[in-house]
């Protein structure tokens, strides 16, 4: 493959697209549960994604990675079905659930036929509701995750990022792995996924999108039946996150031919004025779908990785700016001087009318192209909810995008991209690379 | 809900079957160039692929890696565009582009705005006999392939042993060898091993085009004809050749350690065949079998067997690779739970497998995947590029539209006791390597 996708980064960065043509209904149950719906009935099925808000930043205390493992263990057995039982009736619809955590949510992803939508959303309601949580699941889904813990443990990717979230982060929720320790997923009880479940599965953080062949008021019925008897509340957020990144190189040494590198610093909220002009500063810069500027520098003419990607990410308590690369142990020190000039260089002299020309035209000509599939489009759908978006985002994004002038982006290139405040965490046996705070 | 089921399933096979008929065209220029179309109206979106029926185990011998990095090469430039032209000119339209090499094929492909489908096939056929490489464009992309062969291979110690593995289990064939190639040779490819490589093997003659998304069989056919008609075939281009494996006659067993590994496991892996074109009654028969020993992690066979109860396993799978120009190879793993040896787990498994000779299928689990198999077929009218990689993969392995379109329903016959009795003849063990994966430990 000639590119490599940044996929560890970049959690939707961007809420995301949608074709113009495309009819967004924002729909309210009989019980009072909303949701955005996208019709299309060309194909007989529908998908549903569901987002709990808080996810696994709501671990309570010395209880780290129980939102994790209790979202693993939805699928494991509910109401009258252990999980042998409860997976055989899911596979005999064949329909799919997805149950996931992440740093701010639960989500769910749910794909059924239009055939037996009702038996497999009376299915997916137990495994919400009626969560058996057996003790047999318990042990064995926490081995599973023990096992990835492990496995992740030495893999540089996840150290980097690891450390470089605890050094932003510290003792705030985003600063730990949400998937826990060896210890801390070792000592959680059957009690402890009772907690979670509590705490994250609650009706006053609710967002849905669905998308496919269902009506509305197919949609409203459904929604009563599928979360209406969950709890009205759960565990209050978590406060929202300073970034405490300091300039510098963190060296974590690991035996391995190609050093990873996980760099970043603080960036920028989304509702902020200049929030466009630094995403099409970021396009410029690193960001993925065409040739930005360190591609070309780091990759094209010197040839010293296969992918160099940076992105803004915003997560609910936090806005990041972050990128990330890996080059052979002696040639990373070269590349890491690249990228922190290229910081000081886009910050000193913004960008120029052509490159500003062309980012446009690729990120408003990309972006009705992200309208790709039910299943995609209804995690847009919550996405742009959770973003605090109308529906009429979807014609006015590549407005803003094409309002940014060369002098939008110079302003806030000046606060955006600090050479000296950048953080490198680099794993590997790096030549000639120091840790410096 | 069993009943439920059942009656459900009529309903959606019936279905199923009148929509994918619809919708895919196919056609042959005179210069040999097949083409597929599949039509896809639902969004202004079309995927433009060209599949190459040249892969690694095409290569000279030496010269590993050379398929793939020509694949990068095909971005520089050409007698029409600048180094680096054709992707931005991609970009600028709002589209995407990349391309992906693989044992038995090299495909490229966009996806954009379908009303510029004429622009990405006009770039696609100047580099399909334009390739202009330039000496001052080899050294650094070859940099980029070999730390490309770091990020995948060389820093991931599952994927070194996967190496390991393919080359104990083909002693001849090129599938030993891995596709982006040995490091000590993908350290010497230059210019001239990358133009002998096109030369030989990029031609309309042993190309497929793949066109998917919100198009007109017509308005490509005549796209096509402009686009790629004039390029003439390469006569020199007749069927693959390539040495074949003697027969295997001793169980292989690899012995791999790494500081860098998580977590200790067991693989055992068969040669298989192939689905082969008009004959793919076996494949199917293996492909059914690994679902049924390792398709869901909760009901399948070995899960049920080794992940449940007395525990042996915290994880268990099956896999099985049809696609395939040669023959192939069917694949069991195993990873144990805490205080298991390699050596236990290797028996659990073994033991497993042979109670499941023994029991049959059950028709129950079968019923559910035969469902699932056919529910595929409407989910995958979702997604369109999909459908173009099943096209696209299926021809350059050999196969026919015919065979490609044949397949699901195959799946559906697959009966238990042909389960069982393939799976008889694939798991010989003289046929095998296992390999005991496990994490260096300090020795005292």
């Amino acid at each position: 493959m000639i590119r490599f996708a940044m996929a560890a980064l970049l959690t939707a960065v961007f809420a995301a697209p949608l074709h113009a043509a495309i009819d967004i209904q924002e729909v309210t149950s009989p019980g009072g549960i909303e949701a955005w719906l996208v019709e299309d009935h060309s194909i007989p099925f529908a998908a549903i994604e569901i987002r709990f808000q808080g996810g696994g930043s709501l671990d309570r205390e010395g209880k780290r990675g129980a939102v994790n493992l209790m979202t693993g263990l939805l699928e494991e057995g509910a109401g009258e079905m252990d999980a042998q039982a409860f997976a055989a009736a899911r596979d005999a619809l064949a329909a799919s659930f997805g149950f996931d955590s992440h740093l701010d949510a639960v989500s769910v992803s749910a794909r059924f036929l239009t055939e037996n939508r009702d038996e497999a959303m009376a299915l997916l309601r137990e495994a919400l509701v009626n969560p058996r949580f057996d003790q047999e699941a318990v042990d064995r889904v926490r081995g599973q995750v023990l096992s990835g813990l492990r496995s992740e443990a030495t893999d540089p990717n996840t150290m980097a990022s690891r450390a470089f979230y605890e050094m932003a982060f510290g003792t705030h929720p985003y600063g730990s792995d949400m998937r826990g320790t060896l210890e801390s997923v070792a000592a959680l009880t059957r009690d402890d996924v009772v907690n979670a479940y509590q705490d994250a599965l609650a009706r006053d953080r609710l967002y849905v999108g669905a998308t496919g062949d269902i009506t509305a008021e197919e949609l409203g019925v459904l929604l009563d039946e599928l979360l209406g008897d969950l709890p009205e509340t759960g565990a209050p957020l978590p406060d929202p996150a300073e970034v405490s990144v300091t300039g510098g190189v963190t060296v974590i040494p690991f035996e391995t031919p190609q050093s990873v590198v996980f760099f970043g610093d603080a960036g920028i909220p989304r509702d902020d004025p200049d929030f466009f002009a630094a995403f099409v500063a970021d396009a410029i810069l690193g960001g993925s779908g065409r040739q930005s500027r360190l591609s070309t520098e780091v990759r094209e003419k010197r040839g010293l990785t296969y992918g160099v990607g940076t992105a803004l990410v915003n997560f609910d308590l936090s806005d990041m700016l972050l990128g990330q690369f890996a080059s052979a142990n002696d040639r990373v020190g070269q590349a890491i001087g690249i990228v922190r000039d290229e910081w000081a260089k886009i910050a000193e002299e913004g960008v120029t009318d052509a490159e500003l020309e062309e980012a446009k035209t690729y990120l408003t000509g990309a972006y009705p192209l992200r309208f790709d599939g039910n299943g995609t489009i209804a995690r847009i759908l919550v996405g742009m909810q959770m973003d605090g978006l109308t529906p009429a985002y979807v014609t006015e994004r590549n407005d803003k995008v094409n309002a940014v002038t060369a002098e939008d982006i110079r302003r806030v290139a000046q606060r955006l991209y600090r050479p000296d405040n950048l953080r490198f965490v680099v794993v590997g046996q790096p030549e000639g690379v120091e840790s410096v705070n | 809900m069993r009943r439920i089921a059942g009656a459900v399933l009529a309903v959606i096979w019936a279905g199923t079957a009148a929509v994918a008929e619809q919708g895919v065209t196919t056609f042959t220029l005179d210069n040999g160039l097949e083409a597929v179309v599949i039509e896809d109206h639902r969004a202004p979106v079309v995927v433009h692929m060209v599949w190459y029926r040249v892969g690694s185990a095409d290569e000279p011998i030496g010269k590993s890696g050379i398929a793939h990095f020509l694949e990068h090469l095909m971005f520089k430039a050409t007698d029409e565009l600048e180094s680096g032209e054709f992707s931005q000119t991609v970009a600028a339209n709002g589209g995407s582009d990349n391309a992906f090499t693989s044992l038995d094929y090299t495909a490229y492909f966009q996806r954009i705005a379908s009303d510029r489908l004429d622009l990405v096939m006009g770039m696609e056929a100047s580099r399909m006999d334009g390739l202009a490489l330039k000496e001052e464009d080899i050294a650094t992309e070859r940099d980029v392939v070999i730390e490309e062969r770091n990020q995948r291979t060389d820093n991931d110690p599952g994927a070194l042993f996967n190496e390991q593995l393919m080359a104990s289990q083909f002693l001849n064939h090129p599938y030993g060898i891995p596709i982006i190639g040995w490091k000590h040779e993908a350290h010497t490819l230059d210019l001239a091993d990358a133009q002998t490589f096109y030369e030989a093997h990029y031609a309309p003659n042993n190309a497929i085009l793949v066109v998917a998304g919100d198009v007109d069989p017509d308005e490509v056919r005549a796209l096509a004809e402009k686009h790629y008609g004039p390029i003439p075939a390469n006569p020199a281009i007749g069927a693959r050749e390539r040495v074949s494996e003697p027969p295997q006659l001793a169980a292989r067993r690899l012995d791999y350690s790494d500081p860098r590994l998580g977590n200790d496991y067991v693989t055992r892996s068969y040669l298989a065949p192939e689905r082969d074109p008009g004959d793919q009654k076996e494949a199917a028969a293996l492909a059914m079998l690994a679902e049924v020993l390792g398709g869901s992690p909760t009901t399948s066979v070995l899960a049920r067997k080794l992940q449940f109860g007395d525990a042996k396993a915290v994880y268990t799978g099956a896999w099985y690779r049809g696609e395939s120009y040669d023959d192939t190879t069917f694949g069991l793993v195993i990873v144990p739970v805490e205080g298991v040896s390699l050596e236990e787990a290797e028996t659990a498994l073994d033991k497993a497998v042979a109670e499941f000779l023994e029991e049959g299928v059950d028709e129950a689990e079968l019923e559910r995947i035969r469902m699932q198999v056919r529910a595929s077929e409407i989910y995958a009218l979702d997604d369109v590029s999909a459908i173009a990689y099943r096209y696209g993969g299926g021809l350059t392995s050999g196969l026919t539209v015919e065979d490609i379109d044949a397949w699901p329903e195959l799946l559906q016959e697959v009966t238990g006791e042909e389960i069982v009795a393939a799976a008889r003849r694939v798991f010989d063990r003289r046929t095998s390597v296992t390999g005991h994966v496990s994490v260096t430990r300090e020795t005292n």
